[in-house]
């Protein structure tokens, strides 16, 4: 009876073998070697934004380059889990606090003072552990229907106002109000800190899990104002023509609310490739790609001397507050103040 | 004449091979649970100071409560759409059953500001309604936008299994019942209903389980539930103790939801004598209209809604003079990926459902439930635990194609487990053994006999696991190999930092083949 079998079930067994086959080879052919000319980044920042710097990096520079994409926090996750095995020569992030974290695992390797020196000590870090790369002002959003940018608060810590009960839109978990948090503690204590996330909290602001659904609900009046960073408007103004119902308020006076924040760049301690890692982060901070930022992603270039034309205000006009920003690095404190003040679930 | 059969399970010996083959998947399956659990161990005493503290308990209870409602909700909906689209005479029966299905593949990240932006206040929906003198809609963040919205994303799950089983049930059944002089309704209360249980459990299943999970669209939402407060831990603190610690109640959860399917589901098996006999549809008569009507309302809502307001962005940023930026290789890598985990997936539940439902006994049972237990398991956790096991013990694997089809199907494998055991439960075993008796081995017996009877329900469940798969985020972006572009990386990298325009395309191409993905398989069954 055995040869009668043929036809469908032949088939189907055929069908199986050969997607077994096909994952086993696909499996396989992963395996490519371990070439040590090759860099590999992990890059917490938008490749619509970052991608044109790297390949040009690349094609400057003739060093191959590998990158991995992704939120910063998520990279920075993976890499503490891939522990001793980690792929990553280079870490490159928006976000400090996790830089902070790979940093306290003990995850980074030091950085040459010639690197590090093109930057003010206010941005990158004292144990020369990681540089910042470039920076962006924290604002508040308003809705231009409301609002004249003319009557609003001069310092952020008027929000608290009770004309704003109900008004206040915040992004709590993301990159910037923890940063703010911290600022407050370090310059006004950590009492008062906690008085004014309290008087915030009973003000009733809304929170958002980011940064963009915060803006567009100053945008459709969902909020009158909100707490983020300046770049984001930008964006939505090239995406939806100036029409669009909000504008930046950029404080000055060295006040709290217009503190600077930076993205930053490090070298892992199981980098392969520590020549070509610290090339990669010296050609972030050249003028041309410094001019990148400024022109391409709205930010500010952080090296001194390099001058950009973008109609942003000035740092130097802004007078952010001043601050040792490695001290930022330590968020824990802030989101414990954060949870009891009820400002994060 | 068929015969509906409730058989007890065979007393056979348990056939080795399989079993090892099932242990081996289910060991797998558990790596993400038993890391999750090793990790909270770690925390000592602070287990307990984590789990008593206000806001988890809060959180807690909000998981419950809407975990309840979603999947309440789900199977009342969709329960009535599958029977309506599959043994009815409704008009454009076929263009409901695709786009009915289609709200799986939107991305949650992207469903939950896709509704924010249509219902929210100041949207869409507002302005539309705005010179009718509607000044404010209700509001839609809290536990009513969170409900409405997870429902909206999570019906297809009961959907497509109550579909399914009722394509491949035997239509001499309803014959009878109609032959005897009942109705359309007491024909479906009575011979549908019960033959359908199976799959509306294992459906209501992955949706309870989907809910417990879910990130995007609850935290968009402002509803906390469990894993936004695990996400917290993980994004602001860099916490990976106390994450794990806030895990542990979503596996319970998980263990006590597998439980309660397997009393829902009960001991039947139903079967038939014959091979499945001729269905016709329902004339609905003066019912045919309304329920057209219930269809159009719940596409509309579902995929309507979203590829309107996608279509918005995509026009109005192109009119600005925005780049769409498309990528062909993303639209090739998300296919091949999501296509290989699929066909993995459905291998790895084989074993696990023969099991489980020929050689009825605590061992079989124990292993079907233990690979449920990771599901609940907010996407993020898993993929770290899966980047912890490959990084350092599969380390030549590392971030290859390979890695992320297994990834994928670890993650998705009790979506194909639930399609493929309900399927299996419709197969009469005495056509394997009278195959056997007849000389023919027990893998021929299975290739000749089983697996044909099978093909519908396990097509389904690999679709399921192809539209979860092809918009998973996190796995895809921290196992995939270093430069793989995929639909949903290319729509989060660009929703992320605001450029809509950018996301619109790979959006709708996502929607696109998510929907060809269910076109195929229609025309499969109508085939077969």
């Amino acid at each position: 009876m055995r040869h009668g079998a043929g036809g469908r079930g032949r088939r189907l067994a055929g069908a199986v073998a050969a997607v077994l086959l096909l994952t086993a080879g696909l499996v396989l052919s992963g395996c490519g070697g371990d070439d040590d000319e090759v860099l590999t980044i992990y890059a917490g920042r938008s490749q619509n934004l970052v991608q044109p710097l790297l390949e040009q990096f690349s094609e400057d520079t003739g060093v191959r380059i590998r990158v991995k994409y992704g939120d910063g926090t998520d990279l920075a996750l993976g890499i503490l889990e891939e522990g001793e095995h980690s792929p990553a020569d280079v870490y490159y992030t928006q976000d400090i606090g996790a830089l902070g974290a790979l940093k306290a695992a003990g995850r980074l390797q030091e950085l040459p003072s010639a690197t590090l020196n093109q930057v003010s000590p206010a941005f990158r870090s004292p144990d020369a552990l990681w540089v910042g790369i470039s920076g962006r002002a924290r604002v508040v959003v308003y809705n231009t229907d409301d609002l004249d940018p003319a009557t609003l608060p001069s310092s952020i810590l008027d929000y608290t106002d009770s004309e704003w009960r109900g008004q206040v839109g915040i992004v709590p978990r993301s990159d910037g109000f923890p940063e703010f948090v911290t600022a407050l503690r370090l310059t006004r204590g950590e009492e008062f800190a906690r008085t004014w996330l309290r008087a915030l909290k009973v003000n009733e602001p809304k929170t958002y899990p980011n940064n963009l659904a915060a803006i567009q609900a100053v945008a459709n009046g969902e909020v009158q104002v909100a707490f983020l960073n300046h770049y984001y408007l930008y964006r939505f103004l090239e995406e939806q023509g100036d029409g669009f119902k909000a504008r930046n308020y950029y404080f000055s006076g060295g006040d709290l609310g217009g503190l600077f924040v930076v993205s930053g760049a490090a070298v892992l301690d199981t980098a392969q490739n520590r020549t070509a890692a610290e090339r990669f982060i010296d050609y972030l901070l050249t003028p041309s790609a410094q001019e990148y930022f400024a022109e391409q992603t709205f930010e500010y270039p952080l090296v001194t001397g390099v001058s950009t034309d973008t109609g942003l205000p000035p740092i130097s006009e802004m007078e952010p507050p001043e601050l040792d920003l490695s001290d930022l690095n330590d968020l824990q404190g802030s989101l414990d103040l954060m949870r009891e003040t009820g400002i994060l679930p | 004449m068929a015969v509906m059969a409730r058989a007890r399970g065979h007393a056979r010996r348990l056939p080795w091979a399989t079993a090892v083959l099932a242990t081996a998947v289910t060991a797998l399956v558990l790596l993400p649970p038993v890391y999750l659990v090793g990790r909270a161990v770690s925390a000592g005493s602070g287990i307990e100071e984590a789990l008593t503290d206000s806001s988890a308990v809060q959180a807690l209870g909000r998981t419950l409560l809407l975990t309840a409602s979603v999947t309440g909700t789900c199977v009342a909906l969709a329960v009535p759409l599958a029977w309506i689209t599959a043994r009815t005479d409704v008009p454009l029966a076929r263009v409901w059953t695709v786009l009915l299905m289609l709200p799986l593949a939107i991305p949650s990240f992207v469903g939950g500001f896709v509704m924010i932006s249509a219902f929210g206040p100041g949207g869409m929906a507002q302005d539309l309604l705005e010179p009718l003198g509607v000044e404010r809609l209700p509001s839609i963040y809290g536990f009513s936008g969170a409900w409405l919205v997870l429902s909206l994303l999570s019906y297809p799950y009961v959907y497509l299994q109550a579909s399914a089983a009722l394509g491949r049930m035997d239509g001499t059944i309803e014959e009878a019942s109609r032959s005897l002089g009942k109705g359309g309704w007491t024909t479906f209360v009575h011979v549908h209903l019960p033959q359908l249980r199976p799959a509306v459990a294992a459906g209501a299943l992955l949706t309870a389980l989907y809910v417990l999970s879910e990130f995007g669209a609850v935290s968009m939402l402002r509803y906390d539930t469990l894993t936004p407060l695990i996400y917290i831990e993980y994004t602001t603190g860099f916490d990976r103790t106390t994450a794990a610690v806030l895990g542990l109640p979503l596996i319970a959860l998980a263990a006590l939801l597998v439980t309660v399917d397997g009393v829902t589901r009960g001991a039947a098996r139903y079967h038939t004598r014959s091979g499945a006999g001729r269905q016709r549809r329902v004339p609905l008569g003066r019912w045919r209209w309304p329920a057209f009507a219930l269809c159009a309302v719940v596409a509309l809502l579902g995929a309507g809604v979203p590829v309107g307001v996608i279509l918005y962005w995509l026009v109005r940023g192109l009119q600005s003079g925005a780049d769409s930026g498309f990528v062909v290789e993303a639209l090739l890598n998300s296919a091949r990926a999501a296509g290989l985990a699929a066909v993995v997936a459905a291998l790895g539940a084989l074993p696990i459902a023969l099991l489980s439902v020929r050689h009825r006994g605590w061992f079989s049972g124990l292993l079907e439930k233990l690979s449920y237990t990771g599901q609940a398991l907010p996407a993020i956790t898993i993929a770290l635990a899966l980047v912890f096991f490959t990084a350092n013990y599969a380390t030549r694997f590392y971030q290859t194609l390979g890695v992320l089809v297994v990834a994928y199907a670890v993650r998705f494998l009790p979506e194909a487990l639930g399609a493929t055991r309900a399927a299996l439960l419709q197969v009469n075993p005495n056509g394997e053994e009278a195959a056997r008796s007849l000389g023919a081995g027990p893998v021929r017996t299975f290739l000749r006999v089983t697996a044909p009877q099978m093909a519908p329900g396990v097509s389904a469940g690999m679709l399921l696991v192809f539209l979860s798969a092809v918009k998973e985020l996190p796995i895809t972006l921290l196992l995939s190999p270093i430069g793989f572009e995929t639909l949903a990386t290319d729509i989060w990298s660009s929703t992320s930092e605001a450029f809509f325009t950018r996301a619109a395309l790979p959006s709708l191409i996502l929607l696109a083949l998510s929907g060809l993905a269910v076109l195929l398989l229609l025309r499969r069954e109508r085939l077969s």
